[in-house]
């Protein structure tokens, strides 16, 4: 009796703490919805569909942010996850095994390097790079709107392709792991009917397709709220445009450049509803990522 | 215990390191540390820093810790009470005023420049309008070989290189004297891009700081940018001449900014601008900075030490401003100044 | 040619792909390293490590405020955090199946996935504004928050991988529940805990957005917790704007200094995975 007052307390307590875990994302929810009230109160939808930032004259209008997180991380899933899952195959299913611990550590390695030493990397080695590259697209590439204006190096293809760098061993982890837990069973039918390696692999991947996109869906979240490497490669300039060597803006970046200097509460009140849009677009797709892994999970151990 | 004599090897060291011979402190060397911290313009960081570490080794137990975060940021977490001081090049409006919780006065400390600096290749010496430089940074003049660029620099080989402006990503005094010289200069910039710290330009690339805009001048051919003299000399970044009210073609120097300064009637709370100013030795683009102190600090100890550091400052400190390209105050303006320090309420 | 002949050409086509793919990811890995290492380490030097920064313009000074700010921000993010997700972590491997503990283990990882300055927000407004300034503590804070999901997950993983006999063997000698946790389970699971927590600490030790508003900066040494602090990441990146050469070079032996930490702490928490995993296999 003694006994199962000392459980309903250790329950009790260590149940706090778990709660307290469930306050703080609903902490974090409450206060950017409270301390973003004035820029909801006054735009409204409107702010969504703003295509002018304007501090001077209190118009805000978060479309170019908004614009920029989507194409930047966009462009970086289209560049990263061919090699994710390149890479994801290659160690679970193709490698020598002697190489499989190195060669798995490396690309988590990827993973280890922090945002701002990217981001140094990126303006002092890459960017030369890119600029180069980018002066020597050819006169008929230019006309087309992806390429258009001058190469400056810095822009939404720089961010576009730090930004894979960085999601690549996110996703290839992830995938490694969906495809380690693929039956054998469905490999040795594939080989059973006279398929190639290429062909029981692309069977295994069917398989875990659902688990793949989870997968992918990860490294989206990864890059939406990418920060530091970013806002220091994408030229700051709030504007929307489809080419790759237009300077840019992120949602993450206007904040981490403006947040400290909003002098008045309906900057700040617009800075921190960005952060907010940006808090529901990443929960939102981290749900969807879970879902599809968790779905993929429950198939993988039935069977 | 381990943080005094952390405290006093760190003197030692600093003071060594100046090849000074280590010095004996005004105060006690177990006096408590007092803390300050402020934050604002990037403008006068390399003379505010300077200022603040040798008023450290003077009185070794105040600290200053001054962060350009930008005029914009200075000001707000002034307002916001985060810092105790802040720093701006440009004056604040009587809306940002009235939204402090307390009256805040404004102090210049130097006198400056913004320069309009570029990245071309042979590095040749080019002359700017004042109605050119406003088209340039509105977007209307894109190639470097363009006529109206080509009309006011008769005889240099100007490259067929695209122009890339670079302008300021956050909100900035240096933004300010800038914008402020364009909107007097072109009633269309005016019109479409206004006097602020932080406005919205038409195109171009975003840097942090003077910091972040020198350092994308200095890698982007074909880059224009503005910024603090002393930004583009102590980096060796090619910076124009431009052309002053009165006609005359004048690049930034310790002279032209102090004809500049004269030129100008200070009003009481020494919000002025200095822009355009007449005078055909004056630099079109110079300004006062200031410093952003509340009249009634809260904080007693630390409003006296700060007063005590613009003493120090508007008299001792006047002197490093010349080998940092800034010009120093002229002697009415330190006198009325001195002054009107007398009206913080300690 | 014969079908298969075509399906073994492509079979062989896609899998030399597939070995690209990784030659390909590899190459920024080495140029960052390279890099890194040239012009970080050719940057290191005694004064790095002892020096404040200097005034503007001036050549030389160091990062010694900044190393000691780093470390007093994560002593500080795992304080918080690591009592915090550990405790909820025991819960959630104690009571697996209850409907509470499943929205809690969704919450952690609602949270892991929020991006890193949107945490900072909640700590400005949370820490640094009610007492209008910013602090090492508002810092650390920010990155408490962040470490706690890693370390919730990994405390209840590791738990729940102790071999159930432990348990039922302490329950069976009249143990209470908190009693077979703490005195048996936990410390069964330590080396598997710690890790965690490194793991955690390696994510946050190279943060910097959640500090730009923080901890802000700090030019001199204070180990004050209650005042701005300077800090590795903040250090970088200010110096990495800037046109200084000097600066640059710092900023280099910063990213330097920033990758070795983390370096080791992940090759310590891998060793240590690879350990247990092999301890527990039954």
């Amino acid at each position: 009796m003694r006994r199962s007052a000392d459980d309903r307390l250790f329950r009790i307590s260590t149940g706090i703490f778990a709660a307290m875990v469930l306050a703080l994302v609903a902490g974090i929810g409450f206060e950017l919805w409270r301390q973003s009230s004035l820029s909801i109160a006054k735009f409204g939808f409107r702010f969504w569909t703003g295509r002018v930032w304007n501090p001077v004259s209190g118009e805000f209008g978060a479309l170019p942010f908004i614009w920029g997180t989507l194409y930047s991380s966009l462009l970086a899933l289209f560049l990263s996850t061919p090699i994710a899952l390149g890479i994801a195959i290659y160690i679970s299913e193709l490698s020598p095994r002697l190489l499989r611990q190195p060669l798995s550590y490396l690309t988590e390695l990827l993973a280890a390097i922090p945002s701002v030493v990217y981001g140094l990397w990126g303006v002092f080695v890459l960017t030369p790079i890119v600029r180069k590259l980018e002066m020597a697209v050819p006169e008929a590439l230019r006309r087309t709107p992806f390429f258009s204006g001058p190469p400056l190096g810095v822009g939404m293809g720089m961010a576009a392709i730090i930004l894979s760098i960085m999601v690549v061993p996110f996703t290839s982890s992830v995938a490694r792991e969906i495809l380690k837990n693929v039956p054998i069973a469905q490999r040795e039918a594939a080989y059973a009917l006279g398929a190639t390696r290429w062909e029981a692999i692309k069977v295994a991947i069917g398989y875990g397709k659902t688990g793949i996109i989870g997968a992918v869906m990860l490294g989206l979240g990864r890059a939406l709220g990418e920060t530091m490497a970013v806002t220091m490669v994408i030229g700051n300039n709030p504007q929307v445009s489809t080419s790759l060597f237009a300077p840019q803006y992120t949602m993450a970046a206007v904040i981490a450049n403006e947040f400290t200097e909003a002098a008045d509460d309906l900057y700040l009140h617009a800075l921190i509803e960005i952060g907010l849009l940006l808090f529901i677009i990443t929960i939102f797709v981290n749900i969807i990522s879970r879902f599809f892994l968790w779905s993929t999970k429950k198939r993988l151990v039935r069977a | 215990m381990p943080k005094l004599i952390r405290a006093a090897a760190l003197i030692a060291l600093v003071g060594c390191n100046q090849g000074e011979a280590p010095h004996s402190a005004t105060s006690s060397p177990a006096a408590q540390t007092v803390a300050i911290n402020g934050a604002g313009a990037t403008f006068p960081n390399p003379i505010y820093s300077k200022w603040f570490s040798d008023y450290n080794k003077v009185h070794p137990e105040v600290r200053i810790n001054y962060q350009p975060i930008g005029s914009g940021g200075g000001i707000k977490q002034l307002i916001s009470q985060t810092v105790f001081f802040g720093a701006t090049d440009g004056p604040m409006t009587d809306a940002q005023i009235k939204s402090a919780p307390g009256p805040i006065m404004h102090f210049p400390t130097v006198l400056g420049a913004v320069v309009p600096a570029y990245n071309l290749p042979n590095n040749p010496q080019l002359k700017f309008s004042g109605p050119l430089l406003a088209d340039i940074f509105l977007g209307k003049v894109k190639k470097w070989n363009d006529p109206a660029i080509a009309k006011v620099n008769p005889g240099v080989a100007l490259p067929n290189l695209d122009l890339t402006l670079v302008h300021r990503a956050e909100g900035s005094g240096t933004n300010y004297i800038f914008c402020d010289f364009l909107s007097k200069v072109s009633p269309e910039f005016k019109q479409k891009v206004g006097v602020s710290t932080s406005v919205s330009w038409p195109g171009g690339v975003g840097g942090k700081g003077n910091e972040g805009v020198s350092g994308l001048v200095k890698q982007t051919p074909g880059a224009i940018g503005y910024v603090e003299l002393i930004y583009a000399s102590q980096n060796n970044i090619p910076y124009g001449a431009v052309q002053n009210a009165a006609g005359q073609f004048v690049r930034a120097s310790l002279d032209s900014v102090t004809a500049a300064g004269a030129s100008a009637t200070m009003p009481a709370d020494f919000r002025v601008s200095i822009t355009n100013a007449p005078g055909k030795d004056a630099y079109p683009i110079s300004s006062f900075t200031w410093i952003l102190l509340y009249q009634n600090p809260t904080d007693k100890q630390r409003g006296r030490i700060l007063v005590d550091f613009m003493r120090w400052a508007l008299s001792d400190g006047q002197k490093d401003a010349a080998p940092l390209g800034y010009a120093p105050l002229p002697k009415q303006v330190i006198d009325v100044e001195m002054q009107a320090l007398q009206k913080i309420q300690l | 040619m014969s079908n298969a002949r075509i399906r073994k050409i492509i079979s062989a086509i896609a899998e030399s792909l597939c070995g690209l793919a990784v030659l390909i990811a590899l190459v920024p890995l080495v140029l960052i390293l390279f890099y890194v290492v040239k012009h970080g380490f050719t940057s290191l030097n005694w004064a790095f490590f002892t020096q404040m920064p200097k005034p503007v313009g001036e050549v030389g000074g160091g990062m010694a405020n900044a190393i000691v700010g780093t470390l007093i921000l994560i002593a500080i993010a795992a304080l918080f955090a690591v009592p915090f997700g550990c405790l909820c972590g025991i819960h959630l491997s104690e009571y697996p199946a209850s409907k509470f503990s499943s929205i809690v283990r969704f919450a952690a990882d609602v949270l892991n996935g929020v991006p890193s300055i949107v945490v900072g927000i909640f700590a400005y407004g949370l820490v640094v504004l009610p007492v209008r300034r910013f602090s090492a503590m508002a810092g650390g804070f920010a990155l408490g928050v962040l470490m706690i999901p890693v370390v919730v997950r990994t405390t209840e993983e590791l738990l729940r991988l102790v071999p159930p006999g432990l348990r039922e063997g302490a329950l069976a000698l009249g143990a209470t529940r908190s009693r077979a946790v703490f005195s048996v389970i936990v410390p069964a699971a330590l080396p598997g805990i710690l890790t965690g927590i490194l793991v955690a600490t390696a994510r946050v030790a190279g943060e910097t957005a959640p500090l730009l508003f923080t901890s802000f900066n700090n030019r001199y040494w204070t180990t004050n917790i209650a005042q701005p602090m300077a800090s590795l990441t903040v250090q970088v990146y200010t110096y990495a704007n800037s046109p200084y050469e000097d600066w640059i070079r710092q900023a280099w032996a910063g990213a330097f200094l920033l990758v070795i930490i983390i370096l080791v702490l992940s090759i310590i928490a891998r060793v240590s995975v690879r350990r247990l995993e092999r301890m527990n296999r039954p």
